[in-house]
C-alpha cells in the first residue's frame, strides 16, 4: 500500500515539513545503529543491563541524570541556536513561523524539565548520601522508579519531532490557544503526558531525598552540622514536594479538556483558561527556585573549599534556604499581574515577589564575606561561582523591577522579560550546576576535567552570555514582544538583535568546549588518587573517588561541622580508615528491573494518550499497575555483603586502617 | 522522642485499647451531624455558616490525625508532623488566594 | 537473616525497641512511614488544586444543572456514614495489629473493605444518576471540576480498597511481622487522609452545594 504509507509519512513521519526532519531522522537512525553496533561489538549489553538499567545505586543513577541533563542541554541549546539565527535579521524566513513556534515551545520544556531538573537530581543522587555518610538513600528502588520516569518522559518528549509534530503553545502552554479548537494534533498532547509522567518522578525525588537526610545521616551529625548543599536539598525538596502536585493538577486538567471533552478552561460552557494559568504558576513560580536553591548550595560548598575558609555565616545560611522554599508559594501571580486582578491582588504579590529579594541578598553577601580575606584558588567551580555573583546580582535587580506591578505593564512578556530570566536562569543555575559538575566530577569519575579547556569554555560562555541577552533588555524597552517570529526592518533593533544572535553563537562555541573538554580528559584528566583533589571539607572527600558501591565500609560518626576539614587540621583523618575488626556484613538493596519496565510502561501509556489510542494508554497503564501489584508482594529484596568482600574491596583501595 | 496517645504507652505489656478509636468515631459522627444539621435546615446565614462548616472540617482533621493517625506518635523527632501542617497551610493558601486571584472584577462581570 | 548487619544503607544501627508502637520498632520500616507522612502531604496539596479549581468556577454552570439541583442529600449522606465508619473499622485494624491480633486485624480489613465498596458503589450509582439526567461533565465547567474532584476522591479509594485486600491476604499469609505492620498502618494511613479528603468534600461540594 505505497498510498497508505505516503498518508502515513505526511501525518505522523512529517516528510513533507522539510530537511530538518529529513536530517533528525537520519541522525536518530545513525546514532541507535551505532549505539546497537557498539554495544553489540564490545559485548557491553550484559554489562549494561546488569550495572546500569537495573541499578539501584545513588551514584549511578546521578551519572544517568547527568548525562540525560547534558544531551538535552544540547537539544535545548539547539533550539535557541536555531531561534537566534531567525532573529538575527528582519524579516527573516530561516524558520517557518509554524516551526518557530515549536522551538520556542521545546527549547523552554527542555531546559527547566529535561535539562535543569535532571541536573539538580544528578547532583542530588551523587552528593547527599556521601555528605550525610548514609549508604544509599532512603528509598532506592523509588530512586531507580523517578529515573526512568523522567527517562521515558523525556524520549516521549523528544519523540515529538520526529513523530506527529512537536508541541508549538510554548512552555506555559497557556489555554485557549492550548485546546484542542486552536491547536489540534499530538504536539501538545506530546507536552502534557510528558510533563505529567516526569513530574510524578519529581515528587518522588522529594520524597526521597526529605526521608533520606531526615531519617539516614550519619550517627553524630546533626542538622545544624548538616553541609550547605545538603541544605540546600532540604529547601529544594520541600518546594518540591507541594509545588509539583499543582503542575500535575494543571496539565492533568488540560488533559482532560483535550482528551475527554471537559471543559475547565475552554471559553465555552463556563471553562476559566485564567484558572490554568493561576495553577501553572502555583508550580511554575516555586519551580525556579526548585532549580537555583540546589545551586546555591553548590556555591556554598565551591566558596568554602577554595576560599579555605569555613562559610560565613552558616545560621543565616540555613535560615535564607528555608525562608526563601517557603516565601516562593506566594510569589506566584506576579506571573500575571496584567490579568488585572485588581489593586489589592498585586500588591500582595509584588511585595512577597520583593520579599524574596532579602534572603538571596543575604546569601550573596555571605558568599562575598566567605572569600573575603580568604586563600582564593581560582579552579574551574570557582570562576563559575565567581561569575555567578555579578550576573545573578544584576537578574535579581531586574527581578525587582519586574515585581513592582504597574511597571510590569510595561515589561510583561517583552525581551526585557526574556533577558531577567535567562539571566537568572543561566546565571544562577546553569553556572551553578556546570560550578558543581567541575567540583564533584572526580568524586563520580576519579579524574579531573582539563583545567585549560575549561577556561576558554567559561570564558566563551560568559562572555557569549552577556553578548546575547544585554542587548535584549534594550530591545525589551523598544518594544520588541517575547514570542515574535520576526519584525520588520524599520522598528530600530537590527542591530541589537545581530549582536544577540552573535552572543548566542559564542555561548554555542563555549559549550563545544566543554565536550571536547569531557572528551579530552577521560584519557589525560588529572586522576584523582587520594579522593580528596580539591582539599575538601565534607564527608564525601573522605572516600576514595569513586566511591566504593555500599559508600562508607564503617559508618563515620560525625561530631562537627565540616567534619573532614576538622579532622585533617587535627591530623586525626586515619580515624575514618575502617579497621578490618570494625566491619559487619552490609545491608544492600538489590538490583531490580522493575522501574525500567514501569517507566517503559508509563511511556506506552502516555504514547497511547497522545495519539487518543484509550486501548493503548489504558495498557500502559495496567502495566504499571502490574508493576505496583509485583512490588507490593515482594519481600526479597535486600541482601548483605559479607565481610571477606568488603574487607577486600578496601585493602584493594588501600584503605584498611 | 516519641510521644504516645494516652492509651497507647507501653506496647507489649499491656493490650491497646478501643476505647481512643471509639472516642474519635464518635467524635467525627457528631462533627458531622452538627454540620449537615447546620446546611439543611437553614438556621444560619450563607456566610457565617460557611465558616462554621469549615471550623467544623478542621477539627475533623484534628480528630482523624490524632485518634486514627496517630500524628503525635512516631520514631524520632516529629518531621511528619511539620510536614503535614506546612502542607496544610500550603494547601489552604492555594486554594483561598486562588479563589481570591480569580474573583477579579473584569472576569466575574464576564461570567454573570 | 545475620547478626545484627547494620541498618539498611543507613548509619543508626540496627537496635529495635519495645518502647515504640510496633510499626515504628524497626528503623528501616519507619522510615518507610515517614516517607507515607510525606506523600499523604503532597497528596493534600493535590487535592488542594483541585478544591481551589472547583471553587472558582463552583457557579459557572452555563445555564445547565447546577449543585442545587444535583445533589442528593439522602445520597451523599449515606455516602459519608459510610465512609466514617470505615476510617472507624481501619482504625480497630491498627489496634489489632498493635495487639497482634491477625485475626481481628483480617476481620476487621474485611469489613473495612466491604464498607468501602459499599462507598464506592453508592458514588458510582450517583454518578451514573447525574449522567443520565444529562448532567455529565461536558456539559459546563461546574460539572466538570464536580466529576473530577469527587472522582479523584473515588479513584483514590478505589486504590486504597485493591491495596488493602493485597496487605490482607500478606497479613494471612506472613502474620504480623515489623514489615506487615508497618504496612496495615500505612493503609490506615492513607484510608484516614481519605477520610478527611471526603470531610472537605462534602462540606465545600455538597453542603455548600445545597445552601448556596
Amino acid at each position: 500500500m505505497p498510498s497508505g504509507f505516503m498518508q502515513f509519512a505526511d501525518k505522523y513521519l512529517m516528510w513533507k515539513e522539510g530537511p530538518m526532519i529529513w536530517g533528525s531522522d537520519v541522525a536518530i537512525l545513525l546514532v541507535s545503529i551505532g549505539i546497537v553496533f557498539v554495544l553489540t561489538y564490545f559485548h557491553k549489553w550484559k554489562w549494561l543491563w546488569r550495572e546500569w538499567i537495573t541499578t539501584v545505586d545513588h551514584k549511578k543513577i546521578g551519572i544517568m541524570y547527568l548525562i540525560c541533563a547534558l544531551l538535552m542541554l544540547f537539544r535545548g541549546g539547539a533550539d535557541a541556536e536555531l531561534l537566534r539565527t531567525q532573529l538575527a535579521i528582519p524579516n527573516n524566513h530561516f524558520l517557518s513561523a509554524e516551526h518557530y513556534d515549536q522551538i520556542f515551545t521545546t527549547h523552554g520544556t527542555i531546559m527547566i524539565l529535561f535539562m535543569a531538573m535532571p541536573f539538580i537530581f544528578a547532583l542530588f543522587n551523587i552528593v547527599v548520601p556521601l555528605q550525610i555518610g548514609a549508604r544509599d538513600v532512603a528509598f532506592p528502588y523509588l530512586n531507580a522508579i523517578s529515573f526512568w520516569l523522567f527517562f521515558f518522559a523525556a524520549m516521549l518528549f523528544n519523540l515529538s519531532f520526529v513523530f506527529g509534530g512537536s508541541p508549538d503553545a510554548s512552555w506555559v502552554s497557556y489555554p485557549p490557544l492550548s485546546e484542542l479548537g486552536f491547536d489540534p494534533g499530538p504536539g501538545e498532547n506530546y507536552y502534557l503526558l510528558a510533563l505529567q509522567i516526569t513530574g510524578i518522578g519529581s515528587i518522588a525525588t522529594g520524597i526521597n531525598f526529605l526521608a533520606t537526610i531526615f531519617k539516614m545521616r550519619a550517627p553524630g551529625m546533626k542538622l545544624m552540622h548538616m553541609p550547605l548543599f545538603t541544605w540546600s536539598t532540604v529547601a529544594a525538596c520541600v518546594v518540591i514536594i507541594f509545588a509539583f502536585p499543582a503542575l500535575a493538577i494543571a496539565i492533568a486538567l488540560l488533559t482532560l479538556d483535550r482528551i475527554f471533552g471537559t471543559h475547565f478552561f475552554t471559553i465555552l460552557h463556563g471553562g476559566n483558561p485564567m484558572m490554568f494559568v493561576n495553577l501553572f504558576w502555583v508550580w511554575g513560580h516555586p519551580e525556579v527556585y526548585i532549580v537555583v536553591l540546589p545551586a546555591f548550595g553548590v556555591y556554598s560548598e565551591v566558596v568554602a573549599t577554595f576560599a579555605r575558609k569555613r562559610i560565613f555565616g552558616y545560621s543565616s545560611m540555613v535560615a535564607s534556604l528555608m525562608l526563601i522554599s517557603v516565601i516562593s508559594y506566594f510569589v506566584w501571580a506576579h506571573h500575571f499581574f496584567t490579568m488585572g486582578a485588581g489593586a489589592d491582588v498585586n500588591t500582595f504579590f509584588a511585595v512577597a515577589s520583593m520579599l524574596v529579594g532579602i534572603p538571596t541578598g543575604v546569601k550573596v553577601f555571605n558568599w562575598l564575606f566567605t572569600m573575603y580575606r580568604g586563600r582564593i584558588r581560582m579552579t574551574l567551580p570557582m570562576l563559575w561561582t565567581i561569575a555567578f555573583v555579578p550576573c545573578f546580582a544584576i537578574g535579581g535587580a531586574t527581578g525587582i523591577m519586574l515585581a513592582a506591578a504597574p511597571a510590569d505593564y510595561q515589561y510583561h512578556n517583552s525581551y526585557f522579560l526574556i533577558a531577567h530570566f535567562h539571566q537568572v536562569l543561566i546565571g544562577g543555575v546553569v553556572f551553578g550546576m556546570l560550578a558543581g559538575m567541575y567540583y564533584w566530577w572526580p568524586k563520580m569519575f576519579g579524574f579531573k576535567l582539563d583545567e585549560r579547556l575549561g577556561r576558554w569554555a567559561f570564558w566563551f560562555f560568559n562572555i557569549g552570555f552577556y553578548v546575547c541577552f544585554m542587548p535584549q533588555y534594550a530591545l525589551g524597552f523598544m518594544g520588541m514582544q517575547r514570542r515574535m517570529y520576526t519584525y520588520p526592518a524599520d522598528m530600530g533593533w537590527n542591530t541589537l538583535n545581530l549582536i544577540s544572535t552573535i552572543g548566542a553563537y559564542i555561548m554555542a562555541i563555549g559549550f563545544v568546549f566543554i565536550v571536547i573538554q569531557v572528551l579530552y580528559s577521560v584519557k589525560y584528566g588529572e586522576r584523582d588518587l587520594t579522593g580528596d583533589p580539591w582539599d575538601g571539607r565534607t564527608l564525601e572527600w573522605s572516600l576514595p573517588s569513586p566511591a566504593p558501591h555500599y559508600n562508607f565500609a564503617v559508618i563515620p560518626t560525625v561530631t562537627s561541622r565540616d567534619v573532614w576539614w576538622e579532622l585533617k587540621e587535627q591530623g586525626r583523618t586515619d580515624e575514618l580508615k575502617p579497621k578490618a575488626e570494625d566491619i559487619k556484613p552490609i545491608h544492600m538493596p538489590k538490583n531490580s528491573a522493575r522501574p525500567f519496565f514501569m517507566g517503559l510502561a508509563f511511556f506506552v501509556a502516555g504514547f497511547g494518550f497522545v495519539f487518543d489510542s484509550m486501548w493503548l494508554g489504558f495498557l500502559g497503564l495496567a502495566g504499571v499497575v502490574a508493576c505496583l501489584i509485583a512490588r507490593a508482594l515482594e519481600y526479597n529484596d535486600d541482601y548483605h555483603i559479607p565481610v571477606h568482600e568488603v574487607v577486600e574491596t578496601e585493602a584493594t583501595l588501600g584503605r584498611l586502617g | 522522642m516519641a510521644v504516645h496517645g494516652g492509651v497507647t504507652r507501653e506496647p507489649g505489656h499491656k493490650k491497646h485499647k478501643a476505647t481512643q478509636y471509639i472516642v474519635g468515631y464518635l467524635s467525627s459522627l457528631i462533627l458531622t451531624a452538627i454540620a449537615f444539621g447546620l446546611a439543611l435546615t437553614h438556621t444560619m446565614r450563607v456566610g457565617p455558616l460557611i465558616v462554621v462548616l469549615t471550623i467544623l472540617a478542621g477539627l475533623q482533621i484534628v480528630v482523624q490525625l490524632y485518634f486514627f493517625m496517630h500524628i503525635t506518635e512516631g520514631d524520632g523527632p516529629p518531621f511528619h508532623a511539620l510536614f503535614l501542617i506546612l502542607g496544610l497551610i500550603f494547601t489552604f493558601a492555594i486554594a483561598l488566594m486562588s479563589v481570591w486571584i480569580m474573583g477579579f472584577p473584569a472576569f466575574m462581570a464576564q461570567v454573570s | 537473616m545475620m547478626a545484627m548487619p547494620d541498618a539498611i544503607y543507613g548509619g543508626h544501627s540496627g537496635v529495635t525497641s519495645s518502647d515504640k508502637p510496633l510499626e515504628y520498632r524497626d528503623p528501616n520500616q519507619s522510615v518507610k512511614i515517614l516517607g507515607f507522612w510525606l506523600f499523604l502531604a503532597t497528596d493534600m496539596l493535590l487535592f488542594g488544586c483541585l478544591f481551589a479549581t472547583y471553587l472558582v468556577v463552583r457557579t459557572h454552570t452555563d445555564g445547565g444543572p447546577t449543585a442545587r439541583s444535583i445533589f442528593d442529600i439522602p445520597g451523599f449522606t449515606l455516602e459519608t456514614f459510610f465512609l466514617l465508619t470505615s476510617s472507624f473499622t481501619g482504625g480497630l485494624s491498627t489496634l489489632a495489629m498493635r495487639n497482634g491480633n491477625k485475626k481481628a486485624l483480617v476481620s476487621w480489613f474485611a469489613v473495612t473493605i466491604a464498607l468501602g465498596l459499599a462507598f464506592i458503589g453508592l458514588e458510582v450509582h450517583e454518578f451514573i444518576g447525574d449522567v443520565a439526567s444529562g448532567a455529565t461533565w461536558e456539559r459546563s465547567a461546574f460539572l466538570s471540576a464536580f466529576f473530577t474532584l469527587v472522582g479523584t476522591h473515588g479513584s483514590h479509594v478505589t486504590v486504597g480498597l485493591v491495596w488493602m485486600f493485597l496487605t490482607l491476604l500478606q497479613v494471612a499469609k506472613r502474620g504480623i511481622t515489623p514489615i506487615t505492620a508497618r504496612k496495615v498502618f500505612v493503609v490506615n494511613l492513607y484510608w484516614h487522609f481519605l477520610d478527611v479528603v471526603w470531610v472537605f468534600i462534602f462540606t465545600v461540594v455538597y453542603l455548600s452545594g445545597r445552601v448556596m
